[in-house]
């Protein structure tokens, strides 16, 4: 009898335990997104968007601008570039565990593994001050690429092996040139998770701090269109970092603005994402696959 | 005979080949020229861009490398057992130690920064690992679908959060909270002695090491979490039925057959996750505190090696000799060390065992 009734105890406790811990972790999560609402709703007003930023007064429009350039470039970049690894990894090398392929993916997993700060100071130290290119926009889209480029990677070299092999065949069968058959047959097929991973890496991008502070600084004025040449530009991250600190209260709501249209980004981003792959998987159910 | 496209049957013709046939053979050894450029233009193209990777990481290594060797040459071991971070004098006489040049009465020693960095990754780690596990089996065994998806959602969503973002909410919301309310109760109620002591003393605000432990924690459950419950939809169906046709209840079943059946790639989940808190900068820069020192208790502010490394910079670039930049290097030189020696022990755990998906977010 004893040890059942420890039995029971040990159930009841593991149970209460398991719900506990989705508690634990669901309530803050809830409770970050609220709250950065909570914080920026009550002195919100939609001009902050489009009113250029100036020292206490102004709107977020070109700390926005430059999220979103870096975005675009981030999109650009390390897509091709993930993309096209992600390929090399999934289909196109010879061997998958041995040989070169496995020291380029291992060398890959390295560095989605390196501190962001990190390859934030390798392109301060090499390309800001190295190749005297200045805080600006190729820095620190270069850095950014690098950081995501391991995880695009990644989620395309999954996607792609997710495709049945019997595709490949089918298609090598009817006499497509593999190029052809990648093209139309394999790549469509593995088109909505590799989507869903560039989506993730953008929100990524979108969120990242550290590495944007050593390669872009921090400026007012709104990206001004060139590359590199020290024209540092604002961007989102840099504005909650610092602007809630500041002694003036329209700063102060600045910043929360800046966090809440943040999240507003990444939820878009991973929301869709999430959408892209619900959808994939109901197709593949009703066709019985 | 018949050309690919027509063999091809429902799928759609290629667009560099002209619709119509009979086609005449000069045309068709232009298409097939084309296929086989087309093979060779995706092959060249995905051999560079693999190999991308690899070269940024050997230039990374490299540039930190060569920009820290003055620094690793002065500071010598001594950077290991000190705790400085004093730039010199601006105005004084520029010296020379082993021919490196730094301004007179610099010094610098990251032990406490290296402390930080170890405390903040092993608490969250220790306090991440029980609730990962918690949530894993909540969402894979006990929770219907439509309770499950979403409540796995918000947790990817909780992924996807910048960290900025959750260090303004930390420093802000959370911290306060925190040192108001809970804080004070764990310090009343721990007993006087060793190790316990150490949760004992001055709360402060809530700007410091336990408050940036505890959102780390938020950070890397949703990696453990996710790799977690991956593993768990593995095991087989079998074991776990025979054990509940043995009478275990699912408690017993859990923690007898499924999570032995996979704890090396939770090891492997963990070590992935420590690796992401070691390397986490912004959020500890706004919630730690930033003070040079090993914190006294664990409610005090601190530092890590990552989060130095973005708050001296301003100061670092007043020294014109570039010394201090250079030992910035040398610390994220070290953090870059620490960080992928972690990372590389959990890839092999984790290869080890299974081919798992990654979880949302970098370092997973």
């Amino acid at each position: 009898m004893r040890t059942a009734g420890r039995r029971k105890v040990f159930t009841v406790l593991f149970r209460v335990g398991t719900y506990l811990a989705l508690g634990i972790v669901i309530t803050p999560a809830v409770w970050v997104l609220v709250g950065v609402v909570a914080k920026a709703a009550p002195g919100w007003q939609w001009n902050v968007l489009w009113t250029p930023l100036v020292s206490n007064t102004g709107g977020i429009e070109g700390p926005l601008i430059g999220t979103l350039i870096l975005m675009a470039g981030v999109l650009l970049i390390a897509g091709t570039i993930g993309v096209l690894a992600g390929i090399h990894l999934a289909e196109l090398s010879k061997s998958v565990d041995r040989g070169p392929s496995s020291w380029l993916r291992m060398a890959s997993d390295v560095l989605s593994g390196f501190p962001s700060i990190v390859l934030g100071y390798v392109g301060y130290v090499a390309l800001v001050v190295g190749l005297h290119w200045g805080y600006s926009l190729l820095p620190a889209l270069l850095i950014l690429s690098i950081m995501v480029v391991p995880y695009i990677a990644k989620s395309t070299e999954t996607a792609l092996r997710q495709v049945p092999s019997s595709y490949r065949e089918g298609a090598e069968a009817l006499g497509m040139s593999t190029g052809f058959s990648l093209r139309r047959v394999v790549l469509k097929s593995a088109a909505p998770g590799i989507v869903t991973g560039i989506l993730i890496a953008l929100a990524i991008s979108a969120g990242e701090t550290a590495p944007l502070i050593y390669t872009a600084n921090f400026s007012q004025t709104t990206w001004t269109g060139s590359f590199i040449g020290g024209h540092e530009f604002g961007y989102l991250t840099y504005m909650v970092f610092t602007y809630w600190d500041e002694p003036f209260k329209h700063d102060v709501q600045l910043s929360y603005d800046a966090a809440m249209v943040l999240v507003a980004i990444v939820l878009i981003l991973l929301v869709s994402a999430r959408i892209i792959v619900a959808r994939t998987q109901r197709h593949a159910e009703s066709r019985g696959g | 005979m018949t050309t690919a496209e027509g063999a091809a049957g429902g799928l759609p013709a290629a667009p560099d080949a002209a619709p119509q046939a009979p086609r005449p053979p000069a045309l068709r050894r232009v298409v097939g020229a084309l296929r086989t450029g087309e093979t060779g233009a995706w092959k060249w193209s995905a051999r560079v861009a693999v190999v991308l990777p690899a070269v940024a990481l050997a230039f990374a290594v490299t540039v930190l490398a060569v920009k820290a060797y003055p620094a690793i040459e002065v500071n010598g071991w001594h950077f290991f057992t000190g705790s400085s971070y004093k730039i010199g004098s601006a105005y004084a006489q520029t010296v020379r130690t082993d021919g490196v040049a730094h301004p007179e009465g610099s010094s610098y020693g990251v032990l406490a920064l290296l402390v930080g960095t170890l405390q903040t990754g092993f608490i969250a780690v220790l306090v991440a690992l029980p609730i990962s596990i918690g949530c894993a089996f909540a969402l894979t065994e006990r929770l219907h679908p439509w309770l499950s998806r979403p409540l796995g959602f918000t947790i990817e969503l909780l992924a996807g959060i910048p960290s900025v973002v959750l260090g303004l909410w930390g420093v802000l919301t959370f911290g306060p909270f925190l040192a108001k309310h809970v804080y004070p109760a764990i310090a009343h109620v721990m007993p006087n002695v060793a190790f316990f002591d150490w949760f004992k003393g001055t709360v402060g605000h809530g700007e410091g090491l336990l408050t940036g432990s505890l959102v780390l924690v938020l950070m890397i459950v949703p990696i453990i979490t996710a790799t977690t419950a991956d593993l768990f939809r593995q095991v087989p169906p079998l074991p776990k039925e025979g054990g509940e046709a043995l009478g275990m209840t699912d408690a017993e079943v859990a923690s007898r057959i499924t999570i032995p059946w996979v704890r090396s790639g939770i090891v492997g989940a963990t070590a992935l996750g420590l690796g992401r808190a070691i390397g986490e900068t912004i959020a500890i820069a706004m919630i730690s505190g930033s003070i040079l020192h090993i914190a006294p208790n664990i409610y005090s502010p601190m530092s890590t090696i990552a989060a130095a490394i973005v708050t001296q910079l301003s100061s670092s670039l007043t020294d014109a000799t570039g010394f201090a930049t250079a030992t910035l290097a040398e610390m994220a030189l070290i953090l870059a060390v620490i960080s992928v020696g972690v990372n590389l022990v959990a890839r092999w755990i984790v290869h080890r065992t299974s081919r798992i998906g990654g979880a949302v977010g970098r370092g997973a």
